[in-house]
């Protein structure tokens, strides 16, 4: 429908737009840019508005015929799960964009048009009803993201930005292939198709449900995706692009990055791994969770002894994904659910963390802890901000970050496809060294004795940063108090896929979901 | 006879021009009427080709094989025709290309246009041939004018070592490849593609003979496309040679040697019930699918080491040819349609990327080293920005006309079960990203060196224009070229 397309759209032909400017107008690129971004994300609030949270299927589907030889088309369309995503990401935009008007210096014509195509393609990743246009969307994100970090970004950026693009393209090249034999499978060997293959997302869901691939191939096709996808997210031990792309990279693009990009591999994993390919995903459930596990523990304990503030964030990213993947293969509604939210509450806190660590290195061009101390009496309004950020991060109740975190502890703790209690029981103390490593930083950076001189006249925030972090705020209590909002809309998709993979393991669906025959209808179309 | 000779429109065309261009060269001496008359030559040549696209085929069919004049030796239509077009409109973006770049390396002399609309000549009946003889026919005249084209700066030590080389190792492939055709011609009977497929289905052949017959033709064509384990005059002759023509030489002469590739074997590969023949067929695609697993390795990991990018490109060019060689490989129509759209794309890519080089490069192939392209995105934005599109379409990342072509090739590796042949081309492809991306990040994240390159465009703007429109469009649109490209096979 309309409204999809002209969120996926507008921040294309924005980039179109800019490219017509001179570049010498810097504000009138900067406010244009600004105003598109803000224009989407006016209009996907018609999309909330007009979303049928009781139906858990996919809405406002688009289907164009785009290459019919191999049943490629143009299709897009939302549910529960990639509605909240959408909103994020046109939330994200606008701040990332505002954020950038003093952390951009230089060529900054290229960069906003850089940032608009990234805001499409990063839409059309959640969007994507297809696999071959998902690999198409997932794919373009490098290109922009690889400039972000390789024009605009610190010191070793040039070692930051081929790692990430290696590190992405070696994951998401093996996907390539499964989606080949994937599309190969179902078009040929299942449906018979007129082109021998397929790559219609709900064709492919519907065929996989009545007759899934044998076991022995499908534990491969799980593993090229989640291989994709854990490299995204990052999962331990695939997260070492991580730290070196946040650090490098400008402050709008970590924000970027850690909002937005990192959920797209944990979308992937619900969206492909859990409903395409169910059995491998109880085979894999213990060994990825062990992973997320394993990540969490492992991003705090590293988190706790960085000196750099941007990289101690960055870190903490792996150890709050890793709650991500914990609760979406611990497979429950409580763990999806949860694990859902914590995209949202980890775009919200971290990337609000490190909106707040640019702040402040724009002011002192440096991000050593140790430099700092005593900033509470010079900038009190930023300690306010920061400590919401961080206590959103901790999960102090309240704040946003409880909800998820208890969510998907709990979803673990009563999987019957985990089936174990150790992962909630080692888990939890992530949440504990989230306490040590923030609260620390906090302390060393806010409190004590104001002693480096340079440190004495920093300025507190401007209007323009209180602009983008209340609305940050606002969104962290607001899920914090009344987490149903956001949770209702995911709610309904998320049980139609826990009760499949229940009705796959143990022959019973758990859970009675309204009735709808939208879906069948779709499927012929 | 008269609708023969409509569709034989897009060869006596040529031929006119051909023949005409020696004429007027010798007579006129005139560069800028050689010029003018060779584009005009080659856009009527895309017209006639666009006719014969477009004149019902149904009334060929009509027609009795005995009554053609060229007694079914030639092949008309269909993909012949669509390579028409794709060929001349290579030797055009070649040919604008050239003359700014030839005038200042060297000088500008009348029988280079001539010689490239030679190979064009020649590469236009490789798409034709319908027959063996007419097929070595085509591959000679596009390998002798390139043999020249190699050599073309007569003065440069490097160009006469490209030259030479490509002459003597390309000779020694042509022996092969007749030695080939003549085992094939006795191990089946005939020269005839058709009547060979037709001996073939219905078991009258020898054995031994077209094994090694088709193993010989196979050793031919992969000199010929610079394939593994026959590529080492590659990187030293598209080094050595001028450089657009070196562009022209890895991009179309590389797909015109894949038609060649694609019209033999499909006829000596029919997928019919003869186990014995099923036997040989699948020997045959294995080896190939050997060969192109090592080229792309291989071409990939040397391509790694090279610091100069016109040997870089020239390495890169011999892993494409293993790509190409994955639809080849797979032996069906996906494959072969594949090759197809990825020729297209891989000529607007390549040859795209020589004229950037051909553009800054100077006295001798100075300019070209990777260092050289450091800060280009300051001095050169546009410049910078095609070589980018370049870069990122032969590494095959999306929306450009370069990732279709591959994905295209791996679904027509999986249809045939080359599951393991599709994850070798993705190891290599993330091997050749470092590269790739390595220029892009020479041209827009280092600093510009202290002397800044001059860029001497020309008419060079016209085909680069083309070229990156093309990989655009082809790149979101792939259906515009592959729904054509679909009914050929």
């Amino acid at each position: 429908m309309a409204i999809l397309l002209t969120i996926l759209f507008l921040p294309l032909a924005g980039a179109f737009l800019l490219m017509l400017v001179n570049k010498k107008e810097a504000k009138v690129i900067q406010y244009t840019a600004l105003a598109i971004s803000l224009a989407t994300f006016v209009i996907s609030f018609s999309l909330m508005a007009h979303f049928d949270s009781n139906n858990p299927n996919f809405q406002f589907i688009v289907n164009i015929e785009w290459i019919k030889q191999f049943d490629a088309g143009f299709r897009i369309g939302v549910d529960g799960m990639s509605l909240l995503l959408v909103m994020l990401t046109a939330f994200i935009a606008p701040i990332t964009i505002l954020s950038s008007f003093s952390a951009i210096e230089k060529r900054q014509k290229e960069y906003y048009v850089m940032i608009l195509i990234l805001q499409f393609a990063m839409t059309g990743v959640f969007i994507s009803l297809d696999i071959f246009l998902f690999y198409i969307f997932w794919e373009i994100i490098l290109i922009p993201m690889y400039f972000i970090i390789g024009i605009w970004g610190g010191k070793d950026r040039l070692y930051a930005t081929v790692k990430f693009f290696i590190f992405t393209v070696v994951g998401s090249l093996f996907m390539l292939v499964a989606i080949v034999w994937l599309g190969s499978y179902v078009g040929g060997t299942v449906l018979h198709n007129d082109a021998g293959f397929t790559t219609n997302f709900m064709v492919i869901q519907h065929a996989l449900d009545n007759q899934p691939i044998p076991l022995d191939i499908q534990k491969w096709i799980f593993l090229a995706f989640a291989l994709s996808f854990c490299i995204k997210v990052p999962l331990f031990p695939f997260h070492t692009w991580l730290p070196d792309a946040h650090t490098e990279a400008p402050t709008p693009g970590s924000v970027v990055l850690a909002a937005v990009l990192l959920k797209m591999g944990t979308y992937g994993l619900i969206r492909f791994n859990l409903d395409l390919f169910p059995q491998a995903s109880f085979y894999y459930a213990p060994i990825i969770s062990t992973l997320a596990v394993v990540g969490i523990v492992y991003g705090a304990l590293v988190a706790m002894v960085q000196t750099d503030m941007k990289r101690l964030v960055a870190y903490s990213s792996v150890s709050h994904l890793g709650f991500v993947v914990l609760g979406i293969f611990s497979m429950t509604v409580e763990g999806i659910q949860g694990g859902i939210i914590q995209m949202v509450n980890h775009g919200l806190s971290t990337g609000m963390l490190f909106l707040l660590v640019g702040m402040i290195y724009e002011r002192r061009h440096t991000r050593d802890i140790a430099e700092f101390g005593g900033i509470a009496r010079v900038m009190p309004a930023f300690t306010v901000f920061f400590s919401i950020a961080m206590f959103a991060s901790v999960g102090l109740p309240g704040l946003n970050g409880f909800v998820g975190e208890f969510l998907t502890l709990f979803g673990a703790f009563n999987s019957p496809f985990l089936n174990n209690w150790s992962y909630t029981i080692v888990a939890t103390s992530g949440v504990i060294f989230a306490a040590v490593y923030l609260l620390w930083m906090f302390q060393r950076v806010m409190f004590g004795a104001n002693t480096n001189p340079q440190n004495h006249a920093l300025k507190d925030i401007s209007k323009r940063e209180w602009a983008l972090l209340v609305p940050m705020v606002v969104f962290i209590v607001w899920i914090g108090v009344y987490p149903s909002t956001f949770m209702k809309v995911s709610e309904n998709s998320t049980k139609a896929l826990v009760n499949k993979l229940y009705e796959k393991k143990f022959g019973y669906k758990p859970y009675a979901l309204p009735a709808s025959t939208q879906q069948k209808a779709n499927i012929k179309n | 006879m008269g609708i023969e000779l409509q569709y034989l429109l897009p060869i006596i065309t040529i031929s006119f021009f051909v023949v005409t261009a020696i004429v007027f060269d010798a007579l006129l001496q005139n560069k800028i009427f050689s010029f003018v008359w060779s584009i005009i030559g080659l856009i009527v040549v895309i017209g006639t080709a666009s006719y014969t696209f477009v004149i019902p085929s149904l009334e060929l069919m009509n027609l009795s094989k005995e009554g053609l004049i060229t007694k079914n030796m030639v092949f008309f239509g269909g993909y012949a025709s669509f390579f028409d077009i794709v060929f001349a409109g290579a030797g055009l973006m070649t040919i604008l290309a050239s003359r700014v770049y030839i005038k200042r390396e060297y000088k500008e002399l009348n029988e280079y246009y001539s010689l490239i609309l030679i190979t064009v000549s020649g590469m236009m009946l490789i798409g034709h041939s319908n027959n063996l003889l007419i097929l070595f026919i085509g591959i000679e005249i596009m390998s002798i004018s390139f043999y020249v084209l190699a050599g073309y700066f007569r003065n440069s030590i490097k160009s006469i070592e490209a030259s030479l080389k490509y002459f003597l190792l390309g000779s020694f492939a042509t022996g092969f490849l007749v030695y080939g055709i003549a085992l094939l011609y006795g191990a089946t009977g005939s020269l005839d593609l058709n009547i060979i497929t037709s001996n073939l289905i219905a078991g009258k052949f020898n054995h031994i003979y077209f094994l090694l017959g088709s193993g010989l033709i196979l050793i031919g064509l992969s000199f010929k496309v610079a394939a593994f384990p026959f590529h080492q005059w590659a990187p030293d002759v598209y080094q050595g040679s001028p450089t657009v023509a070196s562009g022209f030489m890895s991009s179309a002469g590389k797909a015109a040697a894949m038609i060649a590739f694609i019209i033999v074997f499909k006829h000596i590969l029919p997928a019919v019930n003869n186990p014995v023949l099923i036997k040989d067929t699948h020997l045959i695609q294995n080896i190939i699918a050997v060969l192109a697993a090592c080229t792309m390795l291989l071409g990939n990991f040397t391509a790694l080491a090279q610091t100069n990018v016109k040997r870089m490109l020239a390495y890169s060019s011999v892993a494409h040819a293993g790509y190409l060689l994955i639809g080849i490989a797979s032996n069906n129509s996906t494959g072969w349609t594949g090759v197809l759209f990825y020729s297209v794309a891989y000529i607007l890519m390549q040859l795209g990327a020589f004229i950037v080089l051909s553009v800054i490069e100077r006295n001798e192939q100075s300019n070209l080293e990777l260092s050289d392209f450091a800060g280009l995105s300051r001095s050169h934005p546009i410049l910078a920005a095609l070589m980018a599109v370049f870069m990122l379409s032969l590494a095959g990342i999306p929306p450009f006309a370069g990732f279709f072509g591959k994905y295209y090739l791996f679904v027509s590796a999986v249809k045939a079960d080359y599951v393991w042949l599709t994850i070798v081309a993705v190891i290599s492809s993330i091997i050749s990203m470092y590269y790739y991306i390595g220029i892009i990040l020479q041209m827009y994240f280092k600093d510009p060196r202290s002397v800044a390159l001059e860029a001497d465009y020309g008419l060079a703007r016209i085909p680069l224009f083309i070229a990156v429109a093309g990989l655009v469009i082809f790149g979101v649109f792939p259906s515009l070229l592959a729904d054509v490209a679909y009914y050929f096979f």
